[in-house]
């Protein structure tokens, strides 16, 4: 028991809860800029694997970690061009549309990695992202090495949370992003289009998704391997509406969520086999539905989220 | 720009767009055939030979698009209610817990009360795994997408947790594997020698069912409408919430139909690689068939042609066996895109 | 000199014409009102002319110069400022958000929070539009609302300003409140275009008249050279005729509210009392958001009470859903037939059907009788003379005036001896107004008891026996057939002398 409560205070810890966070951090604010314009992008998950592959490929190709980080956002930005193609002209099911992308993006990850390589049986490695120690801050016992030693994908989450909240609250463009998701009508009355905002929202939203993604293979591991997304992006879902559609909160909520899973790893290797590990790996997806309930009643959904806007329909 | 109601459409047009669906799916099909280095037309030829160029392919077709018939009318009926059953899957590995718990010989009976009990079982089984995200749903305005998602999860670890302890085959050279079913609980082979089972003929019959619902009962026009427009439905005194507790056993049980029939008519026993994504797939094979029962019958063949014709192409052409679930996720984009078409004009001003 | 002209607008949805070679001229300082029953065109016109919509043949010009078609933002740099009817709000944003949306360039890293409210506080006081730049929309009334509605015309510098149906959720005292506002909008340089179906306002505010009917320019006039009847046939094509209303003969309670509570997500009601008696037409006036949803919820069915009692025909009522309501004997025509009383991409039949699937006139054993359906399908499209291409097609498809008539059709097939009518001709042509008053009338003949929920206070003093206002929750005392003024009326509607229950 004593053991169980030690793990708390260790920084290796709070080391790993960040860095288990900082995937979660980005497809969130991710899926929070897409649904806070009023478009649920069940895409997340495939996204998050094309992201996963699209960098770590290019690493593996010969490019530097940085262009790798950037091509995987592009390759999302496409995805995400897709979903909201198809969800707001067309006004298509975001239900239907964003399992459909899911299913897309993650299939042709898949086929492209089996073409471009067919013959291996172990998956390649590439160097990931090295921590980047802040000079001074990081000496700091535990916190100090929890927020201040990780690698520079993770500085880059957090700033990412800074630069969405900044965004959606201080900027014409994140008001212009919000009304569209209380109200369209009210934003194409002052001379904004609405499909421009929703389909720039959903391929921002995309690009921090497959940067997410791209986390796990540049920064956290160093190879891509089949469903190593896992279920994160679903995950994510469920961390924006416990966030109430806040970046600080949805924030927040990564960071008690990854803790958790990391306590969870630990607390299986101390328990010593006595409690299955399944029940340890259930855990996050469990704590997941229970968030849900809890916040569900007191929830404040963006008012026109997942219903299509028709332009002159009144 | 903006969309126009159309009219009824005709059968010529309401055939004629998912045809074009299929053949815009082709087209991006045979780019990414070409990117492979591999000649589309040879690649197609060769799918289309290992789906059903001999009876052998045929019945391989039939057997794969068996579990799918179950997912897709599960997948179809809670579609039509809005209830979007992500969990598929799941419920389909809860019928085949139930089938190997309950078939391994806990029940010493002849196969005529056995398999009728199993079945019944493992519906149940699967009716009330959906009913959690269900009642959520209505009780507390919880989205079922992400809990039934998040339930797949839970489920394959909890028989991966099953398959490695009270449900381990003591003979299984330690492999995570149940024990095999016994005979009275085996669903029969249909033809000697093929793995073509009457699990088939239970998935046609369950989707004469299924639309007969659907079309003539008070229930299935209580799905409908619901489905359509809640407020409305509950406006004219359709119990709303009971209809969706109700499309939620009917939806989940159909899906845990799928892993009874996988587990009592082909593999015998219950591995953790028993469903290489059913569950997914059945969303695919619903939405090609516009959510109609019958229709499901046919897109499930085809889907699963597909990825049978895929398996034997990749063995022979070399272009990697993925390009199956490309071309169903490409169809059920385009499919989606098609229905549209058939009761909206697109109006440039 | 000529702010605003409109040359030859023509407008066709599929094979509706709405906007039939219109032309239109707007001079500065003008008050200009656009009048026409629901469905003549007006919206349309004016969807076109601040860009929501692209005319099919025609051209809009603005201070001299072509606007191009279809870019709203081309319309508000023009100088041209629109209050849609349906407010164009965000009720969960503040005031100033809402005004400020779209103000600044997308690109622009930040947001002048301060000088608009400055600036905002600023127009409030010299227009007389009082409204608080931090508040939450949600928390506004309609009034406060429509003064924001206006107020993001005004910063962004309108000369032109399109009000559409702005009276019609406003009390008397409001509307009145409007007015002098245009009045001092005018005095301060803006010309005004005014969209309105009623003839009074028209004739009060305006100093030109545009009649609409059928797409159509009917006819043009100098208000002041005028006068209502002849507005009235340019309007409809011929004599508006009062309906026949014969004496009332007000039978035994059909129903009764007993100091009934709700305790739902919205307003909440407090023992409120209300009786309605057979063959008797109880008008309730009042605008929207005083908790008339609320009420209309709770006659429905679709709300129950948390307290009090409610009694049918000396039964009290122990369970109480839509299907109790139904069971009861009680027929109702919801406010909004789109949302609520249709759906929408079900067919005729099956939405004839939608209350009665279980009764063993459709249904036997849980199988639907598809034949008796559409044959009562039928019935109904024939007896209520609604137009549509066949039972089996998509409601959706048919008219406003259309659907309505069928819902009516549906609703008082069984003859009901309890009907709630909630805003029955709301957006419905004359035509098709009358069709409604008609069939409502007949059932207070055959003694049925009618709750009319009404903003429309001529459609409430010309039906109603009897007159109750509600206003925040509570309802007035009821006064007889042309007991009350219209400004008593209003009164009580602003909430002043309501009695506390």
């Amino acid at each position: 028991m004593e053991q169980a409560i030690e793990i708390l205070f260790t920084a290796s810890f709070w080391v790993a809860a960040i860095r288990i966070a900082s995937p979660l951090i980005f497809a969130t604010m991710g899926e929070l800029i897409c649904e806070r314009a009023g478009v649920l992008n069940l895409g997340i998950e495939g996204i998050m694997t094309v992201g996963a592959f699209a960098g770590w490929f290019t690493v593996y190709s010969g490019g530097d970690l940085w262009t790798g980080v950037i091509v995987a956002a592009l390759a999302g930005a496409a995805f995400g061009l897709l979903h909201g193609f198809l969800t707001v002209p067309l006004g298509l099911s975001q239900h239907v549309v964003g399992i459909g992308i899911t299913l897309l993006a993650t299939s042709l990850t898949y086929f492209v990695y089996r073409l471009v390589l067919p013959e291996v049986t172990s998956p390649p490695k590439i160097d990931p992202f090295q921590p980047w120690p802040i000079p001074g801050l990081s000496k700091i016992p535990v916190i100090g090495e929890a927020l201040f030693a990780q690698t520079p994908l993770t500085y880059l989450a957090f700033l990412t949370v800074a630069v969405v909240a900044w965004a959606l609250y201080r900027t014409p463009a994140g008001l212009a992003l919000r009304a569209a998701g209380e109200n369209p009508s009210a934003v194409e009355a002052q001379g904004i289009s609405v499909t421009g905002v929703r389909m720039a929202a959903v391929m921002v939203g995309s690009a921090l998704m497959a940067v997410g993604g791209a986390f796990l293979t540049m920064s956290a591991f160093n190879s891509f391997f089949f469903e190593m997304i896992n279920g994160r992006g679903w995950i994510c879902i469920a961390l924006v509406v416990f966030g109430s559609w806040r970046p600080g909160k949805a924030l927040i909520g990564a960071i008690l969520f990854a803790a958790f899973d990391a306590y969870q790893i630990r607390l299986q290797q101390i328990s010593g086999g006595i409690v299955p590990y399944q029940v340890f790996l259930m855990m996050p997806y469990i704590l997941s539905i229970l968030a849900l309930v809890l916040v569900a009643r007191r929830a404040t959904y963006p008012k026109a989220l997942m219903i299509p806007y028709q332009k002159g329909e009144r | 720009m903006r969309l126009e109601p159309k009219p009824a459409p005709s059968i010529t047009v309401l055939l004629l767009y998912p045809v074009a669906a299929i053949l815009v799916t082709l087209v991006i099909v045979s780019l990414l055939v070409l990117a492979a280095g591999a000649s589309p037309l040879s690649v197609f030829g060769l799918v289309a030979k290992g789906a059903a160029g001999s009876q052998f392919a045929l019945l391989e077709t039939l057997t794969r698009a068996t579990p799918l018939i179950f997912t897709g009318l599960a997948v179809a009926v809670a579609f039509r209610a809005k209830l979007w059953n992500i969990g598929a899957e799941a419920q389909l590995y809860i019928g085949a817990v139930v089938t190997v718990v309950l078939g391994t010989g806990a029940l010493p009976l002849p196969a005529g009360l056995l398999i009728p009990i199993i079945a019944i079982a493992a519906m149940a089984g699967g009716a009330l795994l959906l009913l959690g995200p269900a009642l959520l749903k209505t009780r507390f305005g919880v989205d079922e997408v992400v809990t039934t998602l998040l339930l797949n999860f839970i489920v394959l670890l909890f028989v991966s947790l099953l398959l490695e302890g009270p449900l381990k085959d003591p003979m299984g050279l330690g492999w995570p594997q149940s024990p095999k079913v016994i005979a009275e609980a085996q669903l029969l082979r249909i033809i000697q020698g093929r793995r073509l089972h009457f699990g088939f003929i239970i998935a046609i019959v369950s989707a004469i069912v299924v639309w007969i619902i659907m079309k003539r009962t008070a229930l299935g026009y209580e799905m409908r409408a619901v489905g359509h427009n809640p407020e409305a439905s509950r406006f004219a005194g359709i119990p709303v919430n009971k209809v969706l507790m109700k499309t939620a056993l009917m939806s989940g049980g159909l899906a845990a139909l799928a892993g009874f029939s996988e587990v009592s008519g082909l593999k015998g026993n219950l591995t953790l690689d028993l469903s290489p994504g059913f569950g997914y797939s059945g969303i695919v094979v619903a939405m090609l068939a516009m959510l109609n029962p019958l229709g499901v019958v046919v897109t499930a063949i085809f889907v699963a042609g597909v990825f049978v014709g895929a398996d034997a192409m990749s063995r022979s052409a070399g272009v990697p066996s993925y390009i199956a679930d490309v071309m169903v996720a490409t169809a059920l984009l385009t499919m989606v895109t098609a229905m549209m078409f058939t009761r909206y004009r697109v109006r440039w001003r | 000199m000529t702010v605003l002209r409109l040359t030859n607008i023509t407008k066709r949805f599929g094979p509706l014409v709405a906007n039939d070679a219109i032309s239109l001229e707007l001079a500065s300082g003008e008050t200009v009102a656009l009048l026409g029953e629901n469905g003549a065109g007006k919206t349309t016109l004016m969807n076109i002319l601040f860009g929501h919509y692209v005319a099919d043949e025609g051209t809009v010009e603005a201070f001299g110069n072509t606007l191009p078609p279809g870019d709203p933002r081309a319309a508000l740099n023009a100088g041209i400022g629109m209050v849609h009817q349906h407010f164009t709000l965000a009720d969960n944003m503040t005031v100033l958000e809402n005004i400020t949306l779209g103000t600044e360039p997308l690109w622009s890293p930040r947001s002048g929070r301060r000088s608009a409210g400055a600036r905002i506080r600023q127009l409030s006081s010299d227009f007389g539009l009082a409204v608080e730049p931090s508040a939450q929309v949600a928390s506004l009334s309609v009034g406060e609302r429509q003064r924001v509605e206006i107020l993001k015309a005004l910063y962004r510098e309108a000369k032109i300003l399109i009000l559409d149906e702005p009276t019609a959720v406003l009390t008397p005292a409001e509307t009145d409140a409007l007015f002098k506002t245009l009045k001092m909008l005018v005095a301060k340089g803006l010309s005004i275009i005014f969209i309105s179906h009623k003839l009074a306002e028209v004739m009060a505010v305006s100093d030109r008249v545009l009649v609409l009917r059928g797409g159509k320019l009917a006819g043009e006039r100098r208000t002041a050279e005028t006068n209502r009847a002849e507005l009235a046939a340019l309007m409809v094509g011929q004599e508006l005729k009062a309906p026949e209303v014969k004496p009332s003969r007000a039978g035994e309670p059909a129903m009764i509210l007993d100091r009934v509570s709700t305790k739902g997500t919205g307003f909440r009601l407090e023992n409120l009392s209300l009786t309605l008696r057979a063959g008797e037409i109880t008008g309730l006036a009042g605008v929207s958001g005083n908790g008339q949803s609320v009420l209309a919820a709770l006659i429905a069915g679709t709300e129950t009470p948390a307290s009090g009692e409610i009694t049918i025909r000396d039964r009290r009522v122990a369970e109480w859903s839509p299907r109790a309501a139904l069971t009861n004997g009680v027929g109702r025509i919801p406010e909004d037939r789109h949302a609520v009383g249709s759906i929408g991409d079900m067919s005729v039949t099956e939405n004839v059907i939608a209350e009665r699937y279980r009764t063993d006139r459709f249904s036997r054993m849980g199988f639907l009788n598809w034949t008796a359906a559409r044959s009562f399908a039928e019935e109904i499209i024939r007896d209520y003379d609604v137009k549509c291409p066949s039972p089996d097609a998509r409601i959706r498809l048919l008219s406003g005036g259309n659907m309505q008539k069928l819902i009516l059709g549906r609703a008082l097939d069984s003859e009901p001896a309890i009907i709630l009518a909630n805003q029955p001709t709301r957006g419905l042509d004359v035509g098709a107004v009358a069709y409604v008053h008609g069939r409502l009338l007949a059932a207070r003949e055959r003694g049925a008891a009618i709750l009319l929920i009404s903003e429309d206070l001529d459609e409430i003093q010309t039906l109603s026996d009897r007159i109750i206002v509600m206003s925040k929750g509570r309802l007035s005392e009821p006064s007889m057939r042309g007991e009350r003024t219209v400004a008593q009326l209003g009164e009580l509607m602003a909430g002043h002398g309501l009695e506390a229950a």
